[in-house]
């Protein structure tokens, strides 16, 4: 209600959520789409006076609008402003994302990013140049080499997923350079979703090998499908589960023997990152998520970085460019020729326009400056005390289909069995996690568990932390069980209800459209 | 070890709930022999914050920054002015730490400015539908000559000369061992319009091929207008994929759109994102409508809540791996959220004013400069028609000119010999990009160098 100034005089609405004339929930802001608010004639930047020269667009100069709108700098900043108030992020509290891998996001490795010797370097200037970016990227190299027991990494992959990409394209080089045209990748069902896309890229045909009631590699299937067709098998090592695969020395022994290779999904090495070097189990090829074991942002979906440590069997295929020592300094090799009568002479090609993420290199070497080996070592075991210490005070109240069989690694899975009868699923306990102020872990993955809760704590949460987030889970778990009714229509207090995914799906709407009415 | 919060008597009162007597009785699963006891001796021990300031610091120093000297590096990432506030906004903990939003009613922050970001991509490539963004421009254009094979069902790419020759790289890496066929010009450094080949590519159009790859401007920075080749295409059942690595183009330029592309993939770290020495960079893809399930990557699409309300959430997840595994459009499960954020925010400062403005100027230094070096005794300007970028032809080889202009002070651009090693025909090519933030100054004291090296 309004009087006639316009001012709200009297709150309308029904329940506890109150409408207001703006749509505001008291600090909670409503914020209008950019294409509501700008115009094409609004600016928020001052340029220089554009010198009068006669132009050179050879008569393909831009008549038609773009019809993009602008704002004004303080504009501008309150938009952002607002919207980033809607997103929950691990710097307002606990992340539990299972096989996502949420923790501190320091503010040195940032600094320490934007250092214009790192962030104004263009990838093609002269090498004498860039001295010190190339000996970034060899010292992080060398870390990542020692923490591995690997003796060659790639760099350059972008993202997990490319990491795999580019794994798996020097396994294929590896085979077709001795002539060995194999045609199948084995997938546990415990491994990550990428893993059967990237083999695909590849041109392999994937068969999946189940899991065992243990939540690890039925061995014995995998060992009666080794053959002369099997060119790899994509193993991740801790798997989904949360749990480490204790065959893996004979696994890999065993795929060698058959003449194929082992590609690791190393997205969890933060459980042993210190502890465990994956050389020492075998394996031929695994990423390393920088943003996830050395903490770059997440910066809600990337960029990532996912360089890829090698095998001595492998290390001549790994792609370029690369970076190399001499006695001048470093040199960053870019070119098939010049990698000829290198150890580098089969090199699988190029994986991206330039050298990799700068960006990332810098702040996972920050915080592995920072750690320090000690403090790596420290970093696994606090991960999995973390996740031990979750399914130990929960094994009560939710079903642990794997607690029975041992420590997890650095996350505890849980599964929807504690729910049944009530009607209710993992998705209404994510959304009741929201009204409770944490973010939900991860759920319905991995998929050879139904119902499947993965809760990833990271060591960056503290005792007290992991307490409030267990209080939180026992709570909702036993208020579900005593009363199913009160919780289908989660969450309450979000910036949104639930929201309709499967219209979104059914009739995309992926870009604004004037006088189109979203409701 | 001032990240991890647990104090030793934390840790053994942790481990008392467990019931385990130590913390290696945590990792019992890993076998004794892959153990390690103590911390790798050849790595140091943790250090304070000063310390790893200092180290890092140290090894910064050492590089000569674009900021700081004359600059015309280009060659597919460009050195603009980005405004403070963007690096304020993205700095913000809830952009910067936040995951990606799985969880869309505690994340409509990020997911709101995806789907402003998918509709600025789209108003400026000219089409219908952009996706949330890519790794980088390379492997966009990989992504998108899939994407024309998926839609054609043929399995043959013809790809221009002057699209940049690591892009071309990245292709041929990630076909080699499919049965995609990938066809590339030779470039020539003609005077007037290097590395167009537009008229052997309409020639080389036949019933087998899925798509024809050609960047706008071109590699060696000349312009041209698409518009007979996509007819062309068109008329073959063939696709046009048109490649933009320097969008500020763009705000100057008719769109890729409006000449006729099926698929426009560029580098969007132009608007909003640093040179970074290669990454992270902004991978931006853009079809028309019909193709939309075709396409590869994350998107963000608008619905409703259970209150009405206009919300966002990331949508047609049917094509993504972790559905369809290894029938996925794509092996891609990320994409670049953050230099997303970067490009919205310096886009939504520029608006289509500031935009243009922006591109005007950057035409206008770069026709000045082109036309003060191209009088330097020796040296033609190959590129007469162009963007903010042009080639030169050197009347000696292009790589040690480079390299004694950088002994001088001045990063003048980058040697074709250096972009394709082994290439005679072009080693006395060299680049030059100039934008906004060139002065007078620096057009002098690169004039100067070139004259003083050449003499």
């Amino acid at each position: 209600m309004m009087n006639s100034q316009g001012r709200v005089t009297r709150i309308a609405g029904t329940g506890s959520v109150a409408e207001t004339f703006t749509g505001n929930k008291a600090l909670m802001l409503e914020e209008p789409l950019l294409f509501e608010r700008g115009a094409v004639d609004r600016c928020g930047v001052d340029l220089d006076d554009v010198p009068v020269v006669q132009d050179r667009l050879g008569g393909l100069a831009r008549t038609a609008p773009i019809n993009l709108p602008g704002l004004s700098e303080p504009e501008t900043v309150r938009h952002y402003t607002r919207l980033s108030r809607q997103n929950y992020a691990i710097d307002l509290g606990i992340f539990p994302l299972g096989s996502c891998t949420m923790k501190h996001n320091p503010r040195l490795n940032e600094k320490m990013a934007r250092l214009p010797g790192f962030a104004d370097i263009h990838p093609l200037q002269p090498q004498p140049t860039v001295q010190g970016a190339l000996q970034l990227i060899d010292t992080l190299a060398t870390w990542l080499k020692l923490l591995t027991g690997m003796p060659e990494v790639a760099m350059s992959p972008k993202a997990g997923a490319h990491g795999e990409l580019c794994g798996m394209l020097a396994i294929r080089a590896a085979l077709e350079a001795r002539g060995d045209a194999r045609s199948v990748v084995l997938v546990p069902e415990s491994a990550h979703g990428t893993n059967p896309a990237t083999a695909a890229f590849c041109g392999y045909a994937v068969e999946n090998i189940p899991a065992n009631a243990r939540g690890r590699v039925d061995v014995e299937a995998l060992l009666a499908r080794l053959g002369p067709d099997v060119a790899a098998v994509m193993i991740t090592n801790p798997n989904t589960c949360g749990l480490f695969e204790p065959d893996m020395v004979a696994i890999c022994d065993a795929v060698h023997a058959a003449g194929g290779f082992v590609y690791c999904d190393g997205a969890n090495f933060n459980a042993i990152v210190g502890r465990v070097r994956p050389g020492d189990l075998g394996i031929d090829a695994m990423h390393i998520n920088l943003h996830k074991t050395f903490s770059t942002p997440h910066g809600g979906g990337g960029p990532g970085s996912g360089p890829v440590v090698f095998s001595a069997a492998l290390a001549q295929f790994a792609p370029l460019p690369f970076v190399r020592k001499t006695k001048d300094g470093f040199e960053l090799v870019e070119e098939a020729q010049a990698k000829a009568s290198s150890d580098h002479d089969h090199s699988f090609g190029r994986m991206v326009a330039f050298h990799g993420q700068m960006g990332m290199f810098v702040r996972a070497l920050a915080y592995m400056m920072s750690h320090g080996a000690d403090g790596l070592r420290q970093v696994a075991e606090d991960a999995v005390l973390n996740a031990n210490y979750i399914l130990a005070s929960l094994k009560d109240v939710y079903t642990a289909p794997f607690a029975a069989t041992g420590p997890c690694m650095h996350e505890a899975l849980f599964s929807d069995d504690f729910l049944e009868g009530t009607g209710l699923t993992t998705l209404d306990l994510a959304k009741a996690m929201i009204d409770e102020g944490f973010h939900p872990m991860t759920m319905y993955f991995p998929l050879v568990v139904h119902g499947a809760m993965l809760v990833e704590p990271t060591e960056t949460e503290s005792r007290a932390s992991l307490d409030q987030l267990i209080g939180a889970m026992r709570s909702i778990a036993e208020r579900m069980l005593a009363d199913p009714d009160a919780w289908r229509t989660s969450p309450h207090l979000a910036p949104r209800r639930r929201l309709d995914e499967t219209a979104a799906a059914r009739k995309p709407v992926l870009r604004y459209t004037p006088g189109r009415d979203a409701a | 070890m001032r990240y991890l919060p647990l104090t030793q008597p934390d840790r053994e009162a942790m481990l008392a709930v467990i019931g385990a007597a130590d913390i290696d009785a945590l990792f019992i699963d890993v076998p004794q022999s892959a153990r390690l006891t103590a911390p790798i001796a050849a790595l140091p021990l943790h250090a304070p914050e000063q310390t790893v300031e200092r180290a890092l610091g140290a090894m910064a120093a050492k590089n000569m920054t674009a900021g700081t000297v004359p600059f015309f590096v280009g060659g597919g990432a460009y050195k603009h002015h980005v405004p403070a506030s963007v690096d304020h906004i993205i700095q913000r903990g809830e952009f910067l730490t936040a995951y990606t939003p799985y969880q869309p009613e505690i994340a409509q922050g990020t997911l709101q400015v995806l789907f402003e970001f998918q509709t600025q991509v789209a108003r400026l490539l000219g089409m219908d539908v952009a996706n949330a963004s890519m790794y980088d421009g390379s492997t966009a254009m990989t992504e998108a000559v899939f994407m024309a094979r998926r839609v054609t069902r043929r399995a043959k790419a013809l790809v221009s000369a002057g699209v940049h020759p690591h892009y071309v790289n990245v292709l041929k890496t990630l076909t080699q061992f499919t049965d995609d066929v990938v066809e590339v010009g030779e470039p020539a450094l003609q005077s007037g319009k290097p590395g167009d080949d537009i008229d052997a590519l309409m020639a080389g159009i036949d019933a087998e091929t899925s798509c024809v790859v050609v960047q706008n401007p071109n590699v060696f920075g000349h312009v041209a207008d698409l518009a007979p080749l996509a007819q062309a295409c068109h008329a073959a059942g063939a696709l046009l994929v048109v490649v933009v690595t320097e969008v500020v183009s763009l705000g100057a330029m008719m769109s890729p759109g409006e000449m006729g592309a099926d698929i426009v993939v560029g580098e969007g770290q132009s608007i909003g994102n640093g040179l970074n020495f290669g990454g992270p960079y902004l991978g931006l893809f853009a079809t028309r409508d019909k193709y939309v399930r075709q396409m590869p990557g994350r998107l963000c699409g608008e619905t409703v809540d259970a209150d009405g309300k206009r919300g966002f959430v990331l949508t047609l997840s049917t094509r993504e791996q972790h559905i369809r595994r290894e029938k996925a459009t794509s092996n891609i499960c990320t994409n670049s959220g953050l230099c997303a954020l970067a490009f919205s925010v310096h886009m939504t400062l520029l608006g289509e004013k500031g935009l243009r403005h922006l591109a005007s100027l950057n035409h206008a230094h770069a026709v000045q400069l082109a036309e003060r070096l191209g009088r330097i005794p020796g040296v033609e300007l190959v590129t007469t028609t162009f963007f903010n970028e042009f080639t030169l032809k050197l009347p000696v080889e292009a790589r040690p000119v480079v390299r004694k202009l950088a002994d001088r002070g001045v990063l003048g651009g980058i040697s074709l010999g250096r972009l394709y090693p082994g290439v005679a025909a072009l080693d006395r090519g060299m680049l030059v990009a100039v934008t906004e933030t060139a002065t007078d100054a620096d057009f002098d004291a690169f004039e100067d160098a070139l004259d003083e090296v050449l003499a």
